[in-house]
């Protein structure tokens, strides 16, 4: 049930960004994430491991930390720790920043707290936002981030897509003008060769993942949240205690 | 021997023997009196007066915020930025250390210049409180330092280009500029070097400074006494018998309780940016300050953070002259050392902004403005509200605001000698008012 309900709230926000995408400087997709889903959290996190983790270290992020969104040790170390390192080790990779410099012309950024840097929106906007570019030295570009480094590692999940324009056309079929004489055009995204999973289930793929990089760039927001409730709780109750002192104390003065 | 005279210290209870002989050894009572139980303070303070307690509050909860920061954070160029994150991630409630540590630095920004428009408001800076102003003025220039220093420290993106383009203003100065701005690095660009010494200058020499400069603070304020709403001195009114003056109340215990009131609410308006908004939407840990210092790689946009953006805005206003930005450094200099002469500008023959005319007002209300204004653009780029059209030399629209602004920032001092006086003022009553 829940599942159908965000697919469906994506499915929304995937259409609307076919607009979003049509304005010069690019509108950010907003990311429905939710730090508190703790399964939306791991599956972000298997994704992360598998994809991400290859090239993009945390390094300011421990494996075991993953137990704070429900996994259990033996879960992590199974599942989600490839290197032969400790569970309690820092998600590093074996890559060296040198050969990772020569490889794809710049180092692959450390996530720990990209999501800080960078915003959810942007993740999310970004990594949906590949298409196929000839004229790159990967084959690849992007929406978000022109020219970027980083191939489409997703690309057998999403698919192949091509940039095109769309010249808009009003509802009798003539051209619209964009009011300096031209054409109104928006870009657009095509699908040459379809993923393995639907547009759909790869937004929530995407979704995932950016959740789970937003829970890494602070691993604490949640207690943080919980121990601010109780600290305006006691504050409350000494706005009070201190009012009635002061009032207590003041009667005499005219 | 003056110790033998002293009366023995009563309503203590248990401690009253202890008291005495410490008092016999001390000036404690002496003290206690002058600064707490008898400083007789106006009883008309309103909410401006809460300030300067929080400010020393803030003061307190730096230094201590601060002392645990600095057994994890390491000021190494290499490790200061994970060192920072391993305090966010693996150090026991490091988060919230951190987190009331930068909330903190803007939070002290924000009572010192409401402190400071409270002066603006009730002429706090005139006679007979003109050195309390100055002393004043010198925190505020300390605590500017202090925060500079203290922003580097992070070691990501806007700590290390922030304090690239601030030292490197001083190497607009003719003749010994660049040597100065190198000599301030320690090296030809901001570096580990530089890092190391602004962490010197952020955890023990400024903060000593500071702490003196607070306590001169308090100590000019007791010798000429506290101003109030009305702007009227109450030691003109005294009870003949006792001296002590007729509006006036002991601090303690009155405004000790008022303002332990006022530090709650404060500290739960602090608690709410601490626990659930630390960043301020990029204000206050700005989003750029979570990409690592690269100096290879200078950021589209750099800005400091926003309690230094009016003054970057008067900067960024002035052109170019002869060749060189020097008369931009010159003018963001003026703008804050002008703030020292205000007690000699203001000739108007009442203090408070309750007796004062409409010209003043106006005045004061515009500098509020253009203050404000300023700082928002300081935090965007110049061409934020893109550009004036070929009519206008296609000139940006910010720039033009900013420059607008800068001549009103200025002249709300330089006027002020004329229009304080040419106004038409009330009658100041002969005692406080509620």
């Amino acid at each position: 049930m829940m599942k159908k309900l965000l697919g469906t709230l994506i499915a929304a926000l995937a259409l609307s960004s076919q607009f979003a995408i049509a304005t010069e400087s690019l509108k950010l997709d907003p990311a429905p994430i939710d730090t508190h889903d703790v399964a939306s959290l791991q599956a972000g996190a298997r994704a992360f491991v598998n994809y991400c983790l290859n090239c993009h270290s945390a390094s300011l992020m421990r494996h075991s930390r993953l137990q704070d969104i429900g996994l259990t040790e033996e879960q992590i170390k199974d599942n989600l720790l490839f290197s032969a390192g400790k569970v309690g080790e820092m998600m590093n990779v074996a890559m060296s920043k040198k050969d990772a410099k020569e490889w794809f012309g710049a180092a692959p950024p450390d996530l720990s707290v990209v999501a800080r840097a960078r915003g959810a929106d942007w993740l999310y906007t970004y990594l949906r936002g590949f298409y196929r570019d000839p004229s790159t030295t990967t084959g690849w570009n992007n929406l978000a981030f022109d020219r970027v480094a980083m191939p489409h590692v997703l690309w057998t999940l999403q698919g192949e897509r091509v940039r095109t324009e769309v010249i808009l056309k009003d509802p009798s079929g003539k051209d619209l003008g964009d009011g300096h004489g031209g054409v109104r055009k928006v870009l657009k995204l095509e699908m040459v060769t379809p993923g393995s999973m639907s547009t759909l289930e790869y937004d929530v793929l995407v979704r995932d993942l950016v959740n789970f990089l937003v829970w890494v760039a602070e691993p604490n927001q949640i207690l943080r949240k919980q121990v601010g409730f109780w600290v305006l709780i006691v504050l409350g109750i000494l706005i009070l205690l201190t009012w009635l002192l002061k009032k207590e104390y003041w009667k005499d003065v005219h | 021997m003056a110790a033998t005279q002293k009366e023995p210290v009563t309503g203590a209870g248990p401690l009253n023997g202890i008291l005495t002989w410490v008092d016999e050894r001390f000036p404690l009572i002496e003290n206690w009196r002058a600064h707490l139980s008898r400083y007789y303070a106006p009883k008309n303070f309103n909410f401006w007066y809460f300030m300067g307690g929080l400010a020393m509050l803030v003061l307190a909860l730096q230094i201590v915020t601060g002392i645990f920061l600095t057994m994890n954070y390491k000021p190494d160029a290499n490790l200061a930025f994970a060192s920072v994150e391993y305090i966010m991630r693996e150090v026991s409630f490091g988060w919230l250390v951190r987190y009331m540590h930068s909330t903190g630095a803007s939070a002290f920004f924000v009572v010192v210049y409401l402190h400071m428009f409270r002066a603006l408001l009730y002429g706090s800076h005139r006679k007979p409180r003109e050195l309390l102003w100055v002393i004043g003025v010198v925190i505020y220039l300390t605590l500017m330092a202090e925060a500079f220093f203290g922003y580097l420290l992070p070691w990501g993106q806007m700590s290390f280009w922030g304090a690239q383009v601030i030292v490197n203003l001083f190497s607009t100065i003719p003749f010994i500029g660049p040597d100065l701005s190198e000599w301030i690095r320690g090296d030809y660009v901001v570096s580990d070097a530089t890092l190391n010494r602004f962490f010197a200058f952020h955890v023990i020499a400024i903060p000593l400074v500071l702490l003196g400069l607070v306590a001169a603070h308090i100590l000019a304020l007791h010798e000429v006494g506290s101003n109030n709403p009305d702007g009227i001195e109450i030691k003109n009114n005294k009870d003949p018998k006792t001296g002590i003056p007729l509006d006036g109340i002991p601090f303690h215990p009155y405004y000790t309780v008022k303002d332990a009131f006022g530090a709650t609410v404060f500290l739960f308006i602090f608690a709410i940016v601490v626990f659930f908004a630390p960043e301020v939407g990029g204000y206050f840990l700005e989003y750029n300050n979570f990409i690592p210092a690269d100096p290879l790689k200078t950021p589209l946009h750099i800005a400091p953070v926003w309690y230094f953006t009016p003054f970057y805005s008067v900067l960024r206003a002035v052109p170019p002259m002869f060749d060189s930005q020097f008369p931009g450094v010159a003018l963001f200099g003026a703008a804050t050392m002008i703030l020292f002469l205000l007690p000699w500008l203001d000739r108007s023959p009442v203090k408070s902004i309750r007796y004062r005319g409409p010209i003043y007002k106006r005045w004061l209300a515009a500098f509020v403005v253009v203050f404000l204004l300023l700082g928002y653009l300081g935090t965007e780029p110049t061409n934020v509200w893109g550009q004036f059209g070929p009519w206008l030399g296609e000139v940006e629209r910010a720039t033009v605001v900013a420059r607008i602004c800068t001549v009103i920032y200025f002249s709300f001092f330089i006027l002020m000698p004329w229009y304080s006086r040419m106004d038409k003022v009330l009658a100041e009553p002969e005692r406080v008012t509620s």
